[in-house]
């Protein structure tokens, strides 16, 4: 009886510290759908009087917001594909393959991780530009093919797979390349979706690198354009939030899919399993 | 099918040594048992056998061929782990086939093999389930099938059924048994279980700290162990040990006295031990008797454990540190503190020098120990 309080007592308290997370979402939501200027009215509305797709219209007719979302998408994409790549074989080779000096280069990586990510921004940006790599897609995916907390994470749940099972497929006369792609890779499908996952958001949602890297507004981003938009229009609050709704959904649908998945390799990690 | 032949085995890992020479030669098909105290090293040599850990010093022979050269999956072996390590994510079938696919065999062979193997093992019904979805004794199968289709010219098996509970591990290792009769292949066997290693073995050796201690047929090291180290492993319980000196010895004859002043007969040689020299008299608990006053010590019983067929009872005596175990009928009436004299046999003494060394000379022609010889 007890237990069913607290259990019900943690559920109210929850459920209300949820509200102060989804009510702004909603509101984003309800905004993006109000005529020009009413959200400024006193006291501002909840919900639009008159509900219209003017805003959305406007979004992609006038500005280059469709443009913006399929660059979004291909530097979201290819950052995920190259973190996953590039991540998920080292993570798994600092847990189970035995090379010189693995200890030695795992510790320094670790140590590296308490460098901020601002403080290498401008060495970094100096580097391309002398690469002659401002202004290209490489350009702005380069911090994402390699991440120490990507590798950290693979890392980390690549250690839980027995070493016996790899001992065996290698008995079997498997190559190293397909074991970890028969053997090693179906294991660490949870932990695949949850850097996947990471690594999206991440780049979908990176504002400071793009914005640094891309100077031709062709390539901008979806927040760099929303950032741009606010300056054009910073009258124009419902455009703002139909432009922000724009930004914000795929991410939201897409992690609300992977959940499942999402939640049990981050668990994983933490609880051997 | 093939021989195996170590020669001066080295392995270390960093500082510390873990074989330090092991010497040892199986003959084809036969079925050698490694057993040995925990961190003695079987791991370690299996895996060096199979190619699994590189070793610093000697030489294996599997046949004719040199294999130290060779990547486990060249060696001709198969292994099955003490944590099965099957694949979790494929089925009884593909965990079974996956070797054989790599090497690219037709798919119609593998699926004959793979049917056959699991006929032989019972698992011809479950080939589609995952290893999660099987018991304990079924996922055991499995290793065991996956080794089997590869056709090994060797077996090698670490701990193979301590994972299972009392009864199944029974049933598998008459399994074991019966397969090694019908594949006549080569097997070598880790295991902590003396029952598995007695029944299971033709020859067991015996390893501590990276050293083979002695090897031979169950029968000879229990009988005749080469030391009390060997002595005190093979069998269980384990053998009684009881300190005295040497008061007098002839050829076939050695009168013991104890610490507590009894004198002991045995009917063996001390050796080159003059009197007074210290000795252990080693006795089974199964050579202990009560009912008689010849070569007895006076005993208080500290513990009654009935088996039903037969209860070992632990005797408390001025003689020994260690309390001695003493095999008695099943029918066994006393209780904790009555006073007991047991008898030691004089026959089936065992006596060890300082340096650990047996004494007692295995008598030539009085027992013969065939290969194959269970007990
Ligand atoms: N990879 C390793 N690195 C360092 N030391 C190791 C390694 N593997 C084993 N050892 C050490 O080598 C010794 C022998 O280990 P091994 O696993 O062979 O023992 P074992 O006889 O199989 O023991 P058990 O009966 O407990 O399985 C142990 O002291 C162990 O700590
Ligand atoms: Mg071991």
């Amino acid at each position: 009886m007890k237990k069913l309080w607290s259990g019900s007592g943690v559920h109210i308290g929850l459920s209300f510290l949820a509200m102060f997370a989804i009510i702004p979402l909603l509101w984003m939501l309800s905004v993006s759908f109000m005529s020009p200027g009413e959200v400024s009215s006193f006291p501002p509305p909840l919900l639009p009087e008159n509900p219209t797709f003017d805003n959305y219209t406007k979004l992609f007719e006038y500005s280059n917001m469709g443009r913006n979302f399929l660059n979004s998408l291909f530097v979201a994409s290819a950052a995920t594909l190259l973190s996953l790549t590039f991540n998920v074989s080292a993570g798994y080779a600092f847990a189970k393959l035995e090379f010189k000096g693995r200890q030695l280069l795992f510790r320094c990586l670790l140590s590296a991780l308490v460098i901020p990510a601002q403080v290498s921004m401008i060495p970094l940006f100096l580097m391309l530009k002398g690469m002659g790599l401002v202004n290209s897609w490489i350009g702005v995916l380069i911090p994402f093919v390699a991440s120490i907390f990507g590798i950290f994470l693979v890392r980390q749940y690549a250690l839980s797979i027995p070493t016996e099972m790899i001992e065996s497929a290698r008995i079997e006369g498997a190559s190293e390349m397909r074991i970890f792609q028969s053997v090693v890779l179906p294991l660490l499908k949870p932990i695949l979706i949850t850097l996947g996952l990471f690594t999206f958001l991440a780049a979908w949602n990176d504002f400071f690198w793009p914005l640094i890297v891309l100077t031709d507004s062709d390539k901008y981003t979806l927040p760099i354009a929303l950032a741009s938009l606010s300056r054009e229009h910073v009258q124009d609050v419902e455009l703002m939030m139909a432009g922000a709704v724009v930004t914000v959904t795929p991410v939201l649908v897409l992690f609300l899919t992977l959940q499942r998945f999402y939640m049990s390799g981050y668990l994983a990690g933490s609880v051997k399993g | 099918m093939a021989s195996l032949t170590l020669r001066n085995l080295h392995k270390r890992f960093g500082n510390t040594t873990v074989l330090s020479g092991i010497n040892l030669d199986v003959a084809s098909g036969e079925f050698v048992v490694i057993v040995g105290p925990s961190g003695c090293g079987k791991s370690t040599l299996l895996r060096a056998i199979a190619g699994l850990e590189d070793i610093d010093e000697g030489t294996i022979k599997i046949g004719e061929i040199d294999v130290l050269m060779l990547p486990p999956s060249k060696r001709g072996i198969a292994m099955v782990f003490q944590s099965y390590a099957l694949y979790p994510h494929m089925t009884v079938y593909e965990n079974m086939s996956f070797g054989m696919k790599i090497a690219g065999a037709p798919a119609e062979e593998i699926d004959q093999v793979v049917r056959a193997a699991a006929d032989t093992l019972g698992l011809a019904t479950l080939l589609e389930r995952t290893p999660k979805e099987l018991s304990g004794g079924q996922r055991q199968r499995t290793a065991i099938g996956r080794a089997i289709v590869r056709r090994p010219r060797i077996f090698l098996f670490d701990e193979p059924l301590s994972n299972l509970d009392a009864s199944l591990r029974v049933k598998m290792r008459h399994e074991i048994a019966r397969l090694h009769d019908m594949l006549e292949t080569t097997m070598i066997y880790v295991t902590h279980d003396q029952a598995e290693a007695m029944t299971l073995a033709d020859r067991i050796v015996v390893l501590r700290d990276g050293f083979v201690e002695q090897t031979g047929s169950p029968n000879e090291l229990y009988n005749y162990p080469a030391n009390r180290f060997v002595a005190g492993f093979i069998g269980s319980p384990a053998m009684n040990f009881l300190a005295g000196f040497v008061v007098d010895s002839h050829p076939n004859k050695t009168i013991v006295r104890l610490e507590s002043g009894t004198m002991i007969h045995v009917n063996t040689g001390a050796g080159e031990l003059s009197p007074d020299s210290p000795v252990t008299l080693g006795i089974r608990p199964e050579h202990l008797a009560t009912g008689g006053n010849h070569n007895s010590i006076k005993t208080e019983v500290k513990l009654v454990e009935p088996l039903g067929s037969h209860s070992y009872v632990y005797l408390d005596t001025p003689d020994a540190h260690e309390p001695l175990i003493f095999r008695a009928s099943g029918d066994f009436r006393g209780a904790k503190g009555d006073g007991l004299t047991v008898c030691i046999s004089a026959d089936d003494c065992h006596l060890f020098g300082t340096d650990g060394g047996e004494l007692r000379q295995k008598p030539s022609g009085r027992i013969t120990i065939n290969q194959g010889d269970h007990l």
